[in-house]
C-alpha cells in the first residue's frame, strides 16, 4: 500500500493548482441561482472549460481530457481547496454527463456534453414529482408517443437548478405496466412551449429548486437516452454518480474541515488541513494566521447560494473575533475539541476512502450516507464553536442549512440504509 | 497510489482466516479464560508458523521485515476472530522495542510470547502473567519486568497484569513508533472484531423469526446494521492510511503525495512541517484508532440488540466479541487521548487541560483498588512504580521523521514465499476479500 501519486498525477495536481491559484475569482460570485450570479457562473464554467478543466474524465473529443479517476479526485480536491464557485453546470456534468457516456448515443454526446461542459447549456434535473419522492417508481407524468417524438405532460418537483437552467432531463412514463416497466428517460427544453416553471425558495432562502408543469411539451425522439421503456435502468447509473463520489466528492469535506479546525485553532498548525491541498497550504484561502472564529465566511462556497449574503463580513458589523473567543481554549479540551476532530476524522475517512475505491470501489449508498451525516456534523459543530455568534448570518449558517438538505436529496439515507442492507447485506425485504 | 492489500496480502488473509477457522478460537479462548493456555500456545505457534509473529523481525533475526500494511492485514484477520493472548504486544510493539536483537529470534518464531506495558498509557501488561518477556517503558529506557496482581479484566479471555520493572534492556528504542506500531495493531483488530460482530448480527437477523418475518426485514433492525456497515467502510482506509504513513523509509524515495510545489496561499507555518521533513504518523494512527474503535463499538452494541437476550449470554459466542472490542477500545489510548493528540497537532498547540487522561486514570485507580480489594492484596499501583512516562503528550520520534507517503511497495516478496507454502497446506476457501465484501459492489439504484 502507499499514498504516492506517480509523475503524471503529481504534475496535472500541480497544473491545477497553479491554474486555479491564478484564476479563482477574488471574491465571491453572485448566488447562481439569481440572473447575475447564473451569468457569472456561467462565464466561470466557460473559462474552466477554456483550460481544458470543465470536466476532466471525459474524452477529449466532448471537451474533457480522459484522465483517470485518481485524476478527478485531485481536480476535486484542488478546486474546493481553493474556493473556487460552486458548479452551476453540476446537474449536467456529474449526473447526466455519465449517463450520456454509458447509454447515450455519439450524435447525443457530440451535440450536449461539449456546450454543457462550457456553460452554455445549463442542465436541470426532474425526477422527483408530487406523489412520487423516495417512492420514485411512483411517476406519473407521462410521455406519449407523437410522430417524430413524445409529448410530456404531468409535473416534476424539487427540481434542481431548473430556475437558471435551459434543459431538463428526468425519467416519464411512457407505456402502462408494472412500476419499473414502461418509463423512459428524456431530456427536455425548459423554454419549450407548454413548459412552465414556478421556483421554490428553500429554506436558506434561495431558490435553488422549482416545480416543473408541463403540457404536451413535445420532445424529439434524438432525446431519448437509451431504449424507451428502459428509463428506470438508464435512471439507475445517474443515482450512483449522484450518491457517491462524482457529485460531492472528498475535496469539499476536506475544506470544509479545515476551515473548522482554523476556526478551533488559534493559530493553526502545520498542516493542520489534510491532504493534497494542505501539502500545499491550500485549504485557508484567508491565510495561516487568523484570529480563531474571524473566517465567517467559512461554509460559503459549500452552500454556493450562501455566497452572497455571507462573505467575510457579516451585517452590522459584528465584533468577530470577541465572538470567537467566546468559544475559547478551554472549550476544546471537552467536548467540542472532540467534535472538532471527529469531523476532521470523518473528512479524512471519506478522503482514504475515495483513494482506496479506485482499487475497490464502495457502494455509492454507503458513500451517500457518510458524507451527508459528516456535512451536519460537522456544520453543527462549527455553529456550536461559534457559539451565541453562530447566529449571525454568515457563510456557515448557509453551508449549515445546506448540510440540512443533503440526508434528504440524491435518495434519503433512509432509502440508502434499505439499499444497503438489502444488496451489501443480503438481508430479507 | 493504492490503499487496498496487494494480492499477495489477501492470500495471506486467506491463508490465516483458514487457519484460525479451523483453530477453534472459541474452545480456545474458552480454556484461556479458565486459566489453560496450552490450546492457545498452540494456536500461537501456527500464527508463528504462518510468519504473524515474525511480521516486524527483521530477517537477520529469523523474521519477515515486512511492512506495517503486512501487520495490519494479520491484525485485522486476528481480530475478526479475537485470538487470545497479547497480539498487538507480542506482534508489534515489543519487536519494534528490541531493537539490539535480544529474544527477536525466540519472538519470530513464536518459542515466546511478549507483552508489555507503558504507564499511564497503557498501565497494564495484558496477558502479562502467561507471557514469557515483559517489558515496560521507563521512558527513555526499556526495561524487562515481571509480572505483579493480575486483574480480572471485563473481557474473561484477558487478563491484565501490574509490571515490576526490572534491569534496563534497551536504551536507544523507537519507543513512540513501538507505542504507534501496538495501536495500528490494537485498531486492526478493533476493525476486524467488528466486522464479526457485524456478520453474526446479519446471520442472526436473517434466520430469527419474529412477526411471522425475519427481523432483518424490519427496518428497525436492518437500519442499525447498515449504519455499522457504513462505519466499518470509513473506517478501514483509515487503518491502511496510518500503516503507509508508519512504514519505514525507504531509500530512493520518490514523491509522496503531499509535496509539490507550495500554494501560494501556503502561509510560513504551513510550508514548516514539510521543509522541516515532520511526520503526520502519530496523528494518522490516532484517527484510525478512534474510527476504529468506535466503529467496532457500534458494531457490538449493535450485534447484542439485534441478537437480544440470547446475546447476553456466556455461551453465545457474541459475549467474546462484544467484551474484546469494549477492552481493545479503551487499550494503547483511550479515544479521548487520541482526540486529544489529533487536536493538539491540528490547532499547533497543546491542548492545556487533560481532563479526559485524569479522568480515565481516576477510574483506573478506582478499578484497581477495588480488584486488589477483591484479590486481598495491598500492593500500590504499580504504574507509579515505574511509570515515569509522565508526560502523556507522545514525543516526535526521529526515525518517524522523514515523510508520510511510502514510497517503495516493498514487502510484498517477503510474504510470498511463506504463504506459498501454507497455502499447500491450507487449500482456499475463495473468499477474496479481507473483509466480508461490504461495501464491494457496484451500481445501486433506488428502490
Amino acid at each position: 500500500m502507499n499514498l504516492d501519486l506517480d509523475p503524471p498525477a503529481a504534475a496535472f495536481r500541480d497544473t491545477v493548482r497553479e491554474w486555479l491559484a491564478a484564476n479563482v475569482p477574488a471574491t465571491a460570485l453572485p448566488a447562481p441561482d439569481t440572473p447575475a450570479g447564473s451569468a457569472a457562473h456561467r462565464e466561470w464554467e466557460a473559462r474552466l472549460a477554456g483550460a481544458g478543466l470543465a470536466a476532466v474524465s471525459w474524452p477529449v473529443e466532448y471537451g474533457g481530457r480522459a484522465a483517470p479517476p485518481l485524476h478527478a479526485l485531485l481536480f476535486d480536491e484542488e478546486y474546493f481547496a481553493a474556493g473556487a464557485p460552486v458548479r452551476i453546470g453540476q446537474n449536467g456534468l456529474f449526473l447526466l454527463a455519465p449517463t450520456l457516456l454509458a447509454h447515450g448515443t455519439a450524435e447525443q454526446c457530440a451535440r450536449i456534453l461539449p456546450p454543457m461542459a462550457r456553460g452554455e447549456q445549463v442542465w436541470a434535473q426532474a425526477w422527483s414529482e408530487p406523489s412520487a419522492g423516495s417512492d420514485l417508481a411512483a411517476i406519473r407524468s407521462r410521455a406519449r408517443p407523437v410522430d417524430g417524438g413524445w409529448l410530456l405532460s404531468g409535473q416534476k418537483t424539487w427540481s434542481s437548478r431548473a430556475v437558471v437552467a435551459d434543459r431538463a432531463f428526468g425519467l416519464f412514463r411512457s407505456s402502462a405496466g408494472e412500476r419499473h416497466r414502461g418509463l423512459t428517460y428524456l431530456m427536455f427544453d425548459l423554454r419549450a412551449p407548454g413548459v412552465t416553471v414556478r421556483p421554490i425558495e428553500q429554506l436558506d432562502g434561495t431558490a435553488g429548486f422549482a416545480e416543473i408543469f408541463l403540457d404536451d411539451v413535445f420532445v424529439p425522439d434524438a432525446d431519448v437516452i437509451g431504449v424507451p421503456g428502459d428509463g428506470w435502468r438508464v435512471a439507475m447509473s445517474t443515482a450512483g454518480h449522484e450518491r457517491g463520489l462524482t457529485l460531492r466528492g472528498p475535496g469539499r469535506f476536506t475544506a470544509a474541515a479545515s476551515r473548522l479546525v482554523a476556526l478551533a485553532a488559534p493559530v493553526p498548525g502545520p498542516d493542520s488541513a489534510d491532504g493534497a491541498a494542505t501539502a500545499g497550504g491550500a485549504a485557508l484561502p484567508g491565510g495561516a494566521a487568523l484570529p480563531r472564529g474571524a473566517d465567517l465566511s467559512g461554509g460559503a462556497i459549500l452552500s454556493g447560494g450562501a455566497a452572497a449574503a455571507g462573505g467575510a463580513a457579516p451585517p452590522g458589523g459584528a465584533d468577530l473575533s470577541g465572538g470567537a473567543d467566546l468559544s475559547g481554549g478551554d472549550d476544546l479540551s471537552g467536548a467540542l475539541g472532540g467534535r472538532v476532530v471527529d469531523a476532521w476524522i470523518g473528512a479524512r475517512a471519506y478522503r482514504m476512502q475515495a483513494y482506496a475505491s479506485l482499487d475497490e470501489p464502495v457502494a455509492p449508498s454507503a458513500t451517500k450516507l457518510f458524507w451527508s451525516s459528516l456535512d451536519v456534523a460537522l456544520h453543527e459543530t462549527a455553529l456550536d464553536l461559534l457559539g451565541p455568534y453562530a447566529e449571525i448570518d454568515s457563510g456557515w449558517t448557509g453551508a449549515y442549512l445546506f448540510s440540512l438538505a443533503g440526508p434528504i436529496y440524491a435518495g434519503t439515507n433512509e432509502i440508502q440504509r434499505d439499499i444497503l442492507a438489502q444488496r451489501e447485506l443480503g438481508l430479507p425485504r | 497510489m493504492r490503499l487496498a492489500p496487494s494480492e499477495e496480502q489477501r492470500r495471506f488473509a486467506d491463508v490465516l482466516d483458514m487457519l484460525l477457522t479451523r483453530a477453534d478460537p472459541a474452545a480456545v479462548s474458552a480454556a484461556w479464560a479458565a486459566g489453560d493456555i496450552t490450546p492457545g500456545r498452540r494456536l500461537w505457534a501456527a500464527l508463528a508458523d504462518a510468519g504473524v509473529t515474525g511480521l516486524l523481525v527483521p530477517e537477520r533475526f529469523g523474521g519477515l521485515g515486512a511492512g506495517t500494511d503486512d501487520l495490519v492485514v494479520a491484525c485485522e484477520v486476528l481480530g475478526r476472530h479475537a485470538v487470545p493472548g497479547p497480539v498487538a504486544e507480542s506482534v508489534a510493539a515489543v519487536p519494534t522495542l528490541l531493537v539490539s536483537g535480544r529474544w527477536l529470534p525466540e519472538l519470530a518464531s513464536g518459542r515466546i510470547l511478549a507483552s508489555m506495558a507503558a504507564p499511564p498509557l497503557l498501565p497494564f501488561a495484558a496477558d502479562g502473567d502467561v507471557a514469557d518477556l515483559l517489558l515496560i517503558i521507563d521512558t527513555p529506557a526499556v526495561r524487562t519486568g515481571s509480572p505483579g496482581a493480575v486483574h480480572h479484566s471485563l473481557d474473561a479471555v484477558r487478563r491484565l497484569a501490574d509490571v515490576i520493572p526490572g534491569e534496563i534492556v534497551e536504551t536507544g528504542a523507537p519507543i513512540q513508533r513501538a507505542l504507534d506500531l501496538g495501536t495500528l495493531a490494537c485498531a486492526a483488530q478493533l476493525l476486524g472484531a467488528g466486522h464479526t460482530l457485524l456478520s453474526m448480527a446479519v446471520e442472526h437477523a436473517k434466520t430469527r423469526t419474529q412477526f411471522g418475518r425475519p427481523i432483518g426485514a424490519f427496518q428497525a433492525v436492518r437500519h442499525q446494521l447498515a449504519d455499522v456497515a457504513v462505519a466499518l467502510a470509513f473506517a478501514r482506509p483509515l487503518l491502511y492510511a496510518a500503516a503507509v504513513a508508519l512504514a519505514d523509509p525507504a531509500p530512493g524515495a520518490t514523491t509522496p503525495a503531499h509535496t509539490g510545489p507550495p500554494h501560494p496561499a501556503a502561509g510560513p507555518t504551513r510550508d514548516l512541517s514539510r521543509a522541516a521533513g515532520m511526520s503526520h504518523a502519530g496523528r494518522d494512527v490516532s484517527a484510525a484508532k478512534v474510527a476504529c474503535g468506535e466503529a467496532a463499538l457500534l458494531a457490538a452494541r449493535t450485534a447484542l440488540q439485534v441478537h437480544g437476550a440470547i446475546g447476553y449470554t456466556r455461551e453465545h459466542g457474541l459475549g467474546r466479541y462484544l467484551t474484546r472490542v469494549r477492552a481493545l477500545h479503551l487499550s494503547w489510548g483511550t479515544p479521548d487521548w487520541h482526540r486529544r493528540r489529533i487536536l493538539t497537532e491540528l490547532t499547533g498547540t497543546a491542548v492545556e487541560d487533560p481532563a479526559g487522561l485524569h479522568r480515565c486514570l481516576n477510574g483506573v485507580e478506582t478499578a484497581v483498588r477495588a480488584s486488589r480489594e477483591l484479590a486481598g492484596t495491598g500492593t500500590g499501583p504499580v504504574w507509579t512504580v515505574g511509570g515515569t512516562a509522565g508526560d502523556p503528550t507522545p514525543q516526535p520520534e526521529s526515525r518517524l521523521s522523514v515523510r508520510h507517503g511510502d514510497p517503495t511497495p516493498q514487502p510484498e516478496s517477503r510474504l510470498s514465499v511463506r504463504h506459498r507454502e501454507d497455502a499447500a497446506v491450507w487449500p482456499r476457501d475463495g473468499r477474496g476479500a479481507v473483509g466480508p465484501g461490504v461495501g464491494r459492489t457496484g451500481e445501486k439504484g433506488f428502490e
